[in-house]
């Protein structure tokens, strides 16, 4: 169908796209991977000299590092696990026939577009705070001592901040995949015999198996790069209490200025996460050949 | 759908996804309420729900203390840049592929999809030294051609599902009725392409608008969105909930309320395509 013009047309359109992504891609990864190799730090300018592997064993054996890997697999998993049991069960609630389900549906939707640092401090000062906040005013009234949800539990304070915000985003992803679900499908079924229970077993959740996948894959891309939300609450403290990978090469690039260390920390992630986004890449390239 | 539903158990269910539609919405609520008290009601125990004296003191005090509204502007500058540069380099690249698929397409779409798995803190180093090399810390400039580069992917994606959607067969029609790639372009194609791109634009705004880690790493005042500005008040002096959730509200309401408007959107565009 295409001619031999419109082919060459059609490759002009795509180069620029293709040779800005390329360059986002390819100049600042290589540079990441020459600096994790050196001994570069920026408070001794023009020191810079090669080092081997030495930085991939300093942040191995950084005693922040165990914790900071522990800290983001817990605060990935947990937030994964609350946003899709809970968007699963919110999304067959939602997709019940009641009054008002429009309105409903926009205020189960909003928190998603909270940007982080304004749920972080709304959450921190104005709820777990434990002597202003909504939290501890409840505990105090039935009779408890206020908890110091940030000093105490930290990371489970983050991952509940952090899951409030993505709740509606798995709760969207499954809803909309529970809605293309045939309705007729359900109807034979129940016709069949079969009851609520095993109508959600058998037709409803291998239904939704794909969209949960999606979900989980797609945030767990995002998670593992979760920042904001520790910066403005805990500062990953107390001591590395709430440090992610993310936040620690944060702090030991821009905050103790070794380049070298924090690249090669940098480059931790990034395989971290391409394990992840190889699964995911072939779920969407699946997807494709349709 | 046939089955019929008895009204006591609609009302039943009505009740339970209200109850918790609110408290998934109550942060946000509260927030709002908050930000109309006074410092001294917005600590007060027990809690003052609606029974407290408005105001709107603190909308002016935000504003008058830390210059809101240079923050806010910056926030529109950057995101609607962005949104606008990704688009301009990504609606010839999707057109075509979508269009005139190639070999390869493909094999592009998915390796655009790739570089939008790595993690942003990978390249955090070199991004930042090269911005202090180049003057482009803490500059809305800076700001744009990262965020540009960042949704690139998505943009393509989501620009590709929908240009895929429109019938090639039209546009064989309109070349054999004689209309040249130009007209082609103008008359056929953009009128049934602009509500996909529209819709692509309003996601990216918001996920530009929210974008929470190259915004704090790489600006410090001048060209400080919103997200920075916010961050700011993470370390206050004094009573401070009423004007933080004062200056909060301002900073979140555009955004919901565009984010109401492109609900199905989001769905498609944030799962490139995978989930309609």
């Amino acid at each position: 169908m295409a001619t031999q013009a419109s082919r060459a047309a059609g490759r002009l359109m795509i180069s620029p796209a293709v040779i800005l992504l390329f360059l986002w891609m390819i100049v600042p990864l290589g540079m990441t991977i020459w600096f994790s190799f050196l001994r570069y730090n920026l408070l001794i300018p023009g020191g810079e000299t090669f080092a081997g592997f030495e930085n991939y064993h300093y942040f191995f054996t950084d005693p922040n590092f165990w914790p900071a890997l522990w800290n983001t697999l817990t605060l990935v998993l947990g937030v994964l696990l609350i946003t899709t049991v809970g968007g699963i069960l919110l999304a067959l609630l939602l997709d019940q026939p009641m009054f008002g389900q429009g309105i409903v549906r926009v205020l189960v939707i909003a928190p998603f577009f909270v940007m982080p640092t304004v749920s972080a401090l709304v959450w921190k000062n104005m709820f777990m705070n434990p002597v202003n906040g909504l939290f501890a005013w409840i505990a105090r009234t039935l009779g408890f001592a206020p908890f110091d949800f940030l000093s105490a539990a930290p990371l489970f304070s983050i991952i509940l901040i952090v899951a409030w915000q993505w709740l509606p985003f798995a709760t969207l992803i499954l809803l909309t995949a529970l809605q293309s679900l045939d309705s007729e499908q359900l109807e034979a079924a129940e016709m069949d015999g079969a009851g609520p229970v095993s109508r959600f077993f058998y037709i409803m959740l291998p239904h939704l198996a794909r969209a949960a996948t999606v979900v989980i894959l797609i945030q767990t891309i995002f998670l593992l790069s979760v920042f904001a939300e520790i910066l403005v609450t805990t500062n990953g403290g107390p001591g590395n209490a709430s440090t992610n990978l993310t936040y620690l090469v944060y702090s030991q690039s821009l905050l103790q200025y070794d380049v070298g260390l924090g690249s090669a920390g940098g480059i931790v992630a990034v395989i971290l996460a391409n394990i992840v986004a190889i699964f995911l890449m072939r779920m969407i390239g699946k997807n494709l050949e349709t | 759908m046939a089955r019929t539903v008895t009204t006591q158990r609609k009302v039943i269910v009505t009740a339970i996804a209200w109850t918790i539609a609110i408290a998934i919405f109550f942060p946000i609520l509260w927030t709002f309420l908050t930000s109309f008290k006074t410092e001294a009601d917005a600590i007060a125990t027990p809690p003052k729900f609606l029974f407290f004296n408005w105001t709107t003191e603190n909308y002016t005090t935000v504003q008058g203390r830390s210059n809101y509204f240079l923050h806010f502007w910056n926030s529109v500058i950057i995101s609607v840049g962005s949104t606008v540069a990704a688009l301009i380099i990504a609606i010839p690249a999707a057109w075509s592929m979508a269009f005139v698929p190639g070999k390869r397409t493909k094999d592009i779409l998915m390796w655009m999809l790739s570089t939008k798995m790595m993690p942003a803190v990978g390249v955090l180093v070199p991004i930042y030294l090269l911005f202090r090399d180049t003057g482009l810390l803490d500059t809305r400039t800076g700001l744009v051609i990262v965020l540009t580069l960042m949704n690139l992917p998505i943009v393509v994606w989501m620009l590709y599902t929908y240009f895929k959607e429109i019938p090639g067969e039209i546009l064989e029609a309109a070349r054999m009725d004689g209309a040249n790639l130009t007209r082609e372009i103008i008359y056929v194609l953009t009128p049934m392409a602009v509500p996909g791109i529209a819709s692509t634009l309003l996601l990216n705004i918001i996920l530009a608008w929210n974008e929470a880690f190259w915004t704090l790493n790489l600006t410090a005042s001048k060209s400080a969105p919103l997200t920075q500005f916010i961050a700011s008040y993470s370390s206050p002096e004094g009573l401070f909930y009423a004007k933080l959730s004062a200056a909060s509200m301002m900073a979140i309401a555009p955004i919901i309320v565009l984010g109401w408007f492109s609900q199905k959107q989001l769905v498609r565009g944030l799962t490139f395509g995978a989930v309609k």
